[in-house]
């Protein structure tokens, strides 16, 4: 079942007089419970492809169909309410409010979908302790390490049930170590049930998944299923 | 609605947060809101004291009162040099009018003098002093802290009595006992009949009571008067003030006929009303109302300036929080919603502490003898000014932040 349908959607910027195609003729789908890596070199349009993606900015072009509704034709509030009911985000920079208490950060998302602080508060407690961090849920973002962090913001993304975990080069503030853990997360989550889509540039990340789409110059290069998928233990 | 509700619950609580997190900048920026709602209170709170201080001048001289006089006191409409040629009111015109009105309570004449008054080492300079007779009393409200008024005997003798106001009995006799004593005005012996209570009319300046001494009207002729002025005022008070009315047409025809008027002549003189001083007085309040307003008001804009151009900062700061916000699902309502309560609850708390500095300020003003009382009035209108500061010096910061596309805000460094 599609859960991502995109047809033909290009993206194009106007930079002086001078038009930018930063995705120029994208097509893909995405199915439930996949596990997808999108790469591409800088500049090879993988940021928009994923902004696009995670609902935070429409097309010029094209058709995105996100599990039967038009994302390409929504207002900014039904994008807002999109990303929070179906989208959870994972941040290179973690992207946690840095004022707030892991439990503060992981209830957020909850708050804007209008959950009640009861419920909010259990929801949130068990997504800590799903990620591990059960001991850790007074701590600010300062308190706790950079592994932690990244597991605050997988609770935080996770907490809503969404259908998709979007996941900006997570790994990139991390040493390998902690990056490892914080990969084996995914795969615990995906094993779980839910769809997670990867963006990176690196190669041995990408191969956590399980298909690898690359981009260059706004286009699908090449849309490849894994052979030798890692699978961390 | 209830969404409605629970989002503006929530929205508070994120504001309370964001304040508690930016603790130094919070007091910085309430400092403004401070200083603008506590001088809006205290200024308020001082021109209703002036009010209800000119309001207790007002009473304590009689509200029912009309005075004859050859000036009209608030009229402007008679030219001054028209009323500088009437003549003189005199105490004939009085004894006539007296011997013909019927309706008037009471009536007395009354003419003025100011001098200074001495006893022993001590004097006080400039004091007002009222002659009039022994009926005087009647036409006002005032009352005795001990003695009493002269007497119609000691009234009718023109005997060298005197009754003093509070105040000059205070700076006389520091420690009390002003009765019976024997007083110089103007150099002539009087001895104290009466002193009267404190009328805690500061505002009326000569004219308060406290100020005033009073004597029989023979003396003033005799000692304080220059023969070129012996004009009175003639002092009416109307059985209640449903009868100032009638009792002032009276009046009109009585005096026309005691100052042999033909039917086509002009009025040579005027009847002053309570009513007059009251409007007077409420122009004179009036001004300075506007005028303290204004100033106050404009140290409120400032404080409110304060507000707009630290929330501008704030946006700017948390443009990334921002990009979080909405990227996880906070629409543009909510954070517009979240930056506006943000400041209204930083007015509001500036607004709270504000009142107190204005009730502490109120209090320290009122050992100086000026009459201020914060009220139930003065919390409502700073709640409701800090309210309304915020959310208008808010708004514009804040639909900034409402504005701002969420992929650059997550990408703003």
């Amino acid at each position: 079942m599609n859960i991502i349908n995109i047809e033909h959607i290009a993206k194009i910027y106007q930079v002086g007089s001078e038009e930018v195609h930063a995705l120029a003729d994208v097509s893909l789908r995405i199915n439930k419970n996949e596990y997808v890596a999108i790469m591409g070199p800088s500049g090879s349009g993988k940021s928009t492809l994923m902004n696009i993606l995670g609902c935070l900015d429409t097309p010029t072009k094209g058709l995105y169909d996100f599990s039967g509704e038009n994302v390409s034709q929504m207002n900014d509030n039904e994008l807002a309410s999109i990303r929070n009911r179906q989208i959870g985000f994972v941040f290179q920079t973690f992207n946690l409010l840095a004022r707030s208490d892991a439990l503060h950060n992981v209830e957020l998302p909850l708050i804007y979908a209008g959950v009640s602080s009861h419920e909010r508060r259990e929801r949130a407690e068990a997504a800590l302790e799903n990620v591990g961090l059960k001991d850790r849920m007074t701590h600010k973002p300062n308190e706790l390490s950079g592994g932690q962090r990244q597991r605050v913001a997988v609770a935080r993304a996770l907490v809503t049930n969404p259908s998709i975990i979007l996941a900006d080069e997570p790994t990139g503030n991390l040493d390998t170590k902690t990056g490892e853990d914080i990969m084996r997360l995914f795969h615990e989550i995906h094993e779980a049930g839910n769809t997670i889509i990867l963006v990176t540039h690196e190669e041995y990340i990408a191969e956590h998944a399980a298909r690898i789409i690359r981009l260059r110059d706004g286009l699908v290069e090449r849309d490849e299923v894994v052979i030798n998928r890692y699978i961390p233990v | 609605m209830k969404n409605l509700l629970f989002e503006i619950k929530e929205g508070l609580l994120i504001s309370l947060k964001a304040i508690r997190a930016n603790k130094a900048r919070s007091v910085l920026t309430t400092l403004g809101i401070i200083i603008g709602v506590a001088s809006v209170v205290l200024m308020s709170t001082a021109i209703k004291g002036i009010d209800q201080s000119f309001q207790a001048g007002v009473a304590s001289l009689g509200s029912d009162n009309l005075y004859i006089d050859k000036w009209a006191w608030f009229d402007n409409d008679i030219p001054w040099w028209e009323m500088r040629n009437r003549k003189d009111i005199t105490m004939e015109d009085f004894r006539a009018y007296k011997d013909l009105a019927k309706l008037p309570i009471s009536i007395a004449p009354s003419a003025n003098s100011q001098r200074t008054i001495k006893y022993e080492e001590r004097s006080v300079q400039f004091v007002f002093i009222t002659g009039t007779d022994f009926n005087y009393i009647n036409t006002t409200n005032l009352s005795f802290d001990e003695g009493r008024f002269f007497t119609e005997l000691e009234s009718n003798g023109g005997r060298s009595v005197v009754v003093l106001g509070s105040e000059i009995s205070k700076k006389l006799f520091p420690q009390g006992g002003a009765l019976n004593q024997l007083i110089k005005i103007g150099g002539n012996r009087f001895k104290v009949v009466g002193v009267l209570e404190e009328q805690g009319s500061w505002v009326m300046g000569g004219w308060n009571p406290d100020n005033q001494a009073y004597v029989p009207i023979q003396n003033i002729f005799k000692y304080f008067v220059s023969r070129h002025s012996n004009g009175i005022t003639i002092n009416i008070r109307a059985e209640n003030s449903q009868m100032v009315e009638s009792t002032k047409e009276e009046a009109l025809g009585i005096m026309r006929r005691v100052r042999g008027l033909k039917y086509d002549e002009k009025n040579d003189f005027s009847i002053n009303q309570q009513e007059g001083l009251l409007t007077n007085i409420n122009e004179t309040v009036g001004v300075i109302q506007i005028a303290g307003l204004l100033i106050t008001g404009l140290a409120l804009f400032v404080g409110a300036i304060g507000i707009m151009n630290i929330m501008f900062v704030s946006v700017k700061e948390r443009t990334r929080e921002i990009g979080i916000r909405k990227a996880i699902g906070a629409t543009k309502r909510t954070i517009l919603g979240q930056f506006i309560s943000e400041s209204a609850i930083i007015c509001l708390i500036g607004g709270m502490i504000g009142l107190g500095v204005a009730i502490i300020g109120s209090m320290i003003i009122a050992q100086f003898d000026f009459p201020v009382t914060i009220d139930i009035d003065a919390v409502i209108l700073a709640v409701t000014i800090s309210l309304i500061t915020g959310v208008i010096s808010g708004f514009a910061p804040a639909y900034t932040a409402a504005k701002l596309d969420p992929v650059d805000a997550l990408r703003y460094e």
